[in-house]
């Protein structure tokens, strides 16, 4: 179980810096507000990968967190992103 | 024992849906396309990883909240996917329309 977490995580972060690729240079805001969408449902998952790894109980509720506000930002760049093209 | 082998084929499969993920954002050419394989990534992968960490965590109240997290992830990660390509298909097609008509 530790060497395949390990792996795992290692792994996952490899795919968060190949998602900041398309964050950085994507060339309208819909792509990196998608990057970043992806990278925070990434983070999630390397967050309770780490709690299972080191059974440190209370990241899940850091992960539950960091859910809800990965959410609210999404849909708040995405209004703005909607109002903006509207005028 | 049994569990590290479930579990792990679990989370191996999730790590290649988020590779494949991954490629996708970074190589398609159009801002629809690239929603596409994001989303892929964020349900199929998000369920794979996760049923593989419930599998080694076993039946306490850790994986209870664990399974919260993956609910709360299917619900909220297709409605920002599908506010995202609302807002990218308004900024795009707007001044494309004719009297009013799209």
């Amino acid at each position: 179980m530790t060497k395949i977490l390990t792996f795992a995580i290692l792994f996952m972060s490899i795919t968060i810096i190949g998602s900041m690729y398309r964050a950085i240079k994507g060339p309208s805001a819909a792509d990196r507000l998608i990057a970043i969408n992806v990278i925070g449902t990434k983070t999630i998952i390397l967050i309770l990968m780490i709690s299972i790894l080191f059974k440190e109980d209370y990241f899940v509720d850091v992960a539950l967190v960091y859910a809800l506000i990965s959410f609210v930002a999404s849909i708040v760049i995405a209004n703005y992103i909607e109002k903006l093209g509207g005028q | 024992m049994l569990t590290d082998i479930i579990g792990g084929v679990f989370i191996l499969g999730g790590l290649f849906f988020f590779l494949v993920g991954t490629i996708g954002i970074i190589r398609f050419p159009d801002v629809l396309s690239r929603i596409h394989a994001a989303a892929k990534c964020d349900t199929l992968g998000a369920l794979l990883c996760l049923t593989g960490l419930i599998i080694f965590n076993g039946f306490n109240i850790v994986s209870l909240k664990i399974l919260l997290v993956l609910i709360f992830i299917w619900v909220t990660n297709p409605t920002a996917t599908h506010l995202i390509g609302k807002a990218e298909y308004i900024r795009t097609n707007l001044h494309n329309k004719q009297d009013g008509v799209k």
